[in-house]
């Protein structure tokens, strides 16, 4: 009787162990190194970095494996899934994650923080993201979405000294337990209409007829709600400029890039996999969200002094480019997957063109010791090399042929215009007219990086470190590849999540 | 040889400026006699290879695009690379071509502050691969790439290298163009989505559109979305307040290029992409295109008398004068848009030329200003000469190629397209002959204040007011021999562009002429125009054939 029940209860589900080999990688390694700081203290110090750095690397190899496969892997009755989705997108967390790595060696070193705890919450924080990434189940969101956001949210207060960190850190805090709770709240009106957490399964309760309560709009509409937190799309916004100065500008960068793509991941997962069928719920409200995105955060990036601030309103209003297609994706099965290829096209482009806007910025406010837009003025007599990156890497975000940030623009235009709908081709003109509305804030920080005389009469050249040229090497690379070759990244992002969902 | 130049000859000549771009790149910046070598030898190689297109161009079969080159390039979006040559983009691709060595020629030892020739050249190759690769585009997207390309050389050229009031400038340009070209990329999608063609290659995208699968309301609004990238580009009254500050504040190198090359991208994308893609739409708007040509042509005309800087003065009658080239091109007809290509090859040439004088004046006199100049043909006989036959050409005198760009787009006007109001074209065509009155007035009392007379007080012992320098001399002579020559023999340009231009129009216009009589109905496909046929991998071989 005793082995009979024991073996009822402890029957393990079958784990699919190829497919949670990054997973497992990538654990291994945070765990290798919070061990090293232990048992080693001060003398494993110097390592940390590299074996991070290395770590991240190693995790890409399992991914290869399983992208050459190739094969859809469902574990866990549907809660998590191996796609080439989810490999796309865990490839763009690790190669973001690894980027923020270097971003972080020196100034994690100068300003004498604490090292190895920092790299082991990076880590954890990146594993929470590859865990997004298969996540479809309310439950796996939910966990893997609190992975990511804890270790951030003290990465964020990291400069502990720094009052302005610190009240970074509070508000990122307060502001994410916020939206996790509104989060949670929806997913409990879900669970509460349809009975299961499984995101596929929800999709086929709407179908049965339960995609009518009021109920599971009202939870539509606070899980969508709570991820627009996470992206910091308008008007969900406000944390974001107070963290994104108050925060050590790497974890700016990782934020920004990896956090927002994050966020947006779990957003498509639920809308693609759960909701897709109530569209007349989920696209109007994300219609208002982007062009309010989009237009908020150009206008107010227009009066910013600061670069930091400035990067972050600029990444509120490529939140609104973002998740514009998502606004027409109920069109049709095919405008459907064309939206999502376009946000998972726009995802890995943004993290190149905006991680290496952040090299910049980090080893330029390294020599000038301000974030001011003023002291970039005439970088061109004392870092010519940083001023054509940074250049690359602006006018890529604002959309200019033939760098990166083109065609991913290109791809929410393309969206936009082949709805067919009215709405669809609204966004589009109220996207071409926040284009060039940011245009005009990423051109007048080049111009003054060219054009205007230096503040210092210092014209020493800057030094860069080794880790901060690969990393910028690594982003402009990648913004001027996937804007000459569109179709390296397109033939990536051609995923769909559609198939799988209905 | 032949099979090489078709197969490369395009793709050489706009990928070449690039590779010289990159090789200065590498080079330390101290090295400033490498780079000026570097970047002579890479336009005068652009330049050569855009002779042997010339010379092995089909001149019987402009109508047809020649060198095609049809690959894959980014599937995911059905964008293909294609490139090819017809009578139409000949004359713009050899212009250009000829203008970057002259003003790599020209730059060679005075180069605007703050120097730095390493930037500057390699800002002007990037300048020609976009130049050169939006006339031979013959896809929607390759086509919206490279006309983007443009736009940060010329951007960084004018915020470094202008005068006082650059960084206002540049930006304006800036955002003014690409104001235009976002609306117009959302028409190329909109039109591509429409039209449901499977590529975004102008003759398929044409083709579909003749098969009457886009909505009249549709046509409509794209073309619109075309009208304001390529109008602002050109650019048309209202749009053009940018034009004076950017031209007034380039270096002189950049308002040669901006003015010879850059605003013909505009009139370009109409002539190849708006009318005969949305020939329905471009006859409803066409009366609307001629109204604001015409105004262009009298506003340009009256600030050029107002003005008091010689540089502005000109920048003006650029206005004035692409006002003529959009009159010709309202008038959908053959003879119009042929003198249109005509005028923008003539004001290329000549209004490059008065910029290349405005620059050099500049650097003698350190001003610009009318009234403190005076004299030029005291102090510097032949300069005086060269500015006085550059006003005279500009004026529209026959004999000299700016006769033939806006005498045919006057007479044009005369009867426009069967669809369009002839009384109002012929309104049109007698402001538009107003203009040219006020053209010579402008130009000689220009003429008469700077070069005549004698040397104001301030200069007139300067000793930095010299004649005609010898690189001055090597950069202009072209200009001027071929501003005489397509004057006195405008068949060199009109040849390569009739046919092609007949072709554009036919088989597209036929739509509207239901009562037509003196123009042949063709059932053609307007693949057929573009010498390309409806399959991708036949592409090349039908070009060939």
């Amino acid at each position: 009787m005793t082995t009979n029940f024991m073996l009822v209860a402890f029957e393990r589900p079958a784990i699919d162990w190829h497919a949670v080999a990054p997973e497992i990688v990538l654990l291994s390694v945070g765990v290798f190194i919070t061990l090293l700081d232990i048992l080693f203290l001060e003398k494993a110090r110097p390592y940390m970095a590299a074996l991070s750095g290395l770590g991240v690397l190693a995790t890409a190899i399992p991914l290869l494996t399983l992208g050459i496969d190739g094969t859809e892997r469902v574990l866990f009755d549907g809660a998590y899934v191996v796609d080439n989705f989810s490999l796309v997108l865990k490839a763009i967390f690790l190669l973001a994650g690894y980027l923020v790595i270097l971003l972080s060696t020196n100034y994690i070193v100068e300003g004498d923080y604490w090292e190895s705890e920092y790299y082991g919450l990076l880590l954890a924080s990146l594993m929470g993201m590859i865990m997004m990434a298969s996540s479809r189940d309310l439950i796996s969101v939910f966990v893997a979405l609190e992975l990511l956001s804890i270790p951030a949210y003290l990465m964020v207060a990291w400069r502990k000294r720094d009052p302005k960190s610190n009240e970074a850190g509070l508000k990122y805090y307060l502001m994410g337990v916020f939206a996790s709770a509104v989060m949670l709240y929806g997913m409990s009106l879900l669970f509460g209409v349809s009975g299961t957490t499984v995101l596929s399964e929800i999709a086929d309760s709407i179908d049965a007829g339960n995609g009518s309560s009021s109920v599971m709009t009202l939870g539509i509409v606070f899980v969508i709600a709570g991820f627009a937190f996470k992206v910091s799309a308008v008007p969900f916004h406000t944390w974001a400029p107070d963290v994104y100065e108050g925060a050590p500008t790497p974890v700016t960068a990782f934020l920004s890039v990896a956090s927002k793509a994050a966020g947006f991941v779990a957003l498509l997962a639920l809308i693609f996999v759960g909701f897709y069928e109530l569209s007349n719920i989920w696209e109007p409200l994300i219609w208002i969200l982007s062009a309010l995105s989009m237009t908020v955060g150009n206008l107010v990036a227009l009066r910013q002094t600061n670069i930091v601030r400035l990067m972050a309103y600029s990444g509120i209003a490529q939140t609104g480019f973002m998740i514009a297609p998502l606004a027409v994706a109920g069109n049709s099965l095919a405008t459907g997957d064309q939206a999502l290829s376009a946000v998972v096209t726009y995802l890995a482009i943004y993290a190149a063109m905006n991680l290496g806007a952040f090299a910049v910025i980090i080893t330029l406010a390294r020599r000038t010791g301000s974030a001011e837009i003023d002291s970039f003025a005439g970088a061109f007599h004392f870092a010519p090399g940083l001023t054509v990156a940074m250049t690359i890497f602006l006018f890529s975000l604002a959309g200019i042929p033939p760098l990166g940030g083109w065609f991913a623009k290109f791809e929410v235009f393309r969206v936009l215009a082949t709805s067919g709908e009215t709405w669809g081709y609204l966004l589009a003109v109220i996207a071409a007219i926040n284009s060039v509305i940011a245009l005009f804030y990423y051109a007048t920080i080049a111009r003054k990086m060219w054009a205007d005389e230096p503040l210092e009469s210092d014209l020493n050249s800057v030094e860069i470190t080794p880790s901060l040229v690969s990393a910028l090497a690594i982003c402009v690379l990648v913004t001027l590849l996937f804007g000459i070759f569109p179709q390296l990244v397109a033939r990536f992002t051609e995923v769909s999540l559609l198939a799988f969902g209905t | 040889m032949e099979n090489l130049l078709d197969s490369w000859g395009l793709t050489v000549a706009t990928f070449s400026p690039l590779i010289g771009a990159l090789v200065m790149f590498l080079i330390p910046k101290e090295k400033e006699y490498e780079h000026k070598m570097i970047a002579l030898i890479t336009s005068l190689w652009v330049a050569f290879v855009g002779l042997i297109l010339l010379i092995w161009f089909d001149l019987d079969a402009t109508d047809r695009l020649q060198y095609v080159v049809d690959k894959s390039w980014i599937q995911a979006i059905h964008s293909r690379y294609v490139v090819g040559l017809d009578g139409i983009s000949l004359p713009l691709l050899l212009l250009t071509v000829l203008i970057v060595p002259l003003c790599i020629v020209y730059s060679w030892n005075h180069f605007p502050d703050p120097k730095n020739p390493k930037a500057f050249l390699i800002l002007i190759l990037v300048l020609e691969t976009g130049m050169i690769g939006t006339f031979v585009a013959q896809d929607m997207v390759l086509f919206f790439v490279f006309f983007e390309v443009v736009l940060l050389p010329m951007f960084f050229m004018i915020a470094v290298w202008g005068g006082p009031n650059r960084k206002y400038a540049s930006l304006k340009f800036f955002l003014y163009t690409l104001f235009g070209s976002a609306l117009m990329l959302v028409s190329f999608l909109s039109l591509f989505f429409l039209t449901g063609a499977e590529s975004f290659v102008f003759s398929e995208i044409a083709d579909n559109v003749v098969a009457h699968t886009v909505s009249r309301t549709a046509q409509l609004w794209i073309f619109g979305g075309m009208f304001l990238g390529f109008g602002i580009k050109v650019p048309m009254f209202p749009f053009h307040t940018w034009l004076p500050d950017a031209h007034t504040e380039a270096p002189t190198v950049g308002s040669v290029i901006l003015a010879a090359v850059l605003l013909k991208l505009g009139t370009y994308g109409f002539v190849r992409i708006a009318i005969p893609l949305l020939p329905d739409a471009a006859v409803e708007w066409a009366p609307w295109i001629g109204l604001l040509a015409v105004i262009g042509i009298i506003y340009g005309a009256f600030c050029c008398l107002a003005q008091t800087d010689m540089k502005r003065l000109i920048a003006f009658s650029s206005v004035a004068h692409m006002g003529f080239v959009m009159l010709g091109i309202s008038t959908l007809t053959d003879f119009g848009i042929n003198a249109a290509i005509m005028g923008m090859v003539a004001h290329g040439l000549i209004t490059g030329m008065l910029f290349f004088l405005a620059g050099s004046m500049k650097e003698r006199y350190h001003t610009l200003e009318i009234k403190r100049l005076g004299g030029l043909l005291i102090q510097a006989p032949k300069m005086g000469w060269v500015l006085g036959f550059c006003a005279m050409a500009s004026l529209g005198l026959p004999g000299l190629a700016g006769f033939w760009g806006e005498f045919p787009a006057i007479l044009s006007a005369y009867s426009p397209a069967n669809g369009l109001p002839v009384e109002t074209f012929r309104t049109f065509m007698v402001i538009a002959a107003l203009g040219t009155v006020l053209a010579a007035g402008y130009l000689l009392w220009l003429l008469q204040r700077s070069a005549f007379g004698t040397p104001k007080e301030e200069f007139a012992d300067d000793p930095n007011i010299h004649d005609v320098t010898k690189t001055e001399w090597i950069a202009w002579a072209p200009l001027l021999a071929l501003i005489l020559a397509i004057g006195i023999y405008p068949n060199l340009v009109f040849r390569a562009t009739d046919a092609a231009v007949d072709a554009s129009l036919t088989p597209c216009l036929t739509i509207n002429a239901d009562e037509s009589t003196h123009e042949e109905i063709e059932s053609a496909h307007c693949s057929d125009v573009y010498g390309l046929s409806d399959h991708g991998s036949d592409h090349h071989a039908a070009s060939k054939g």
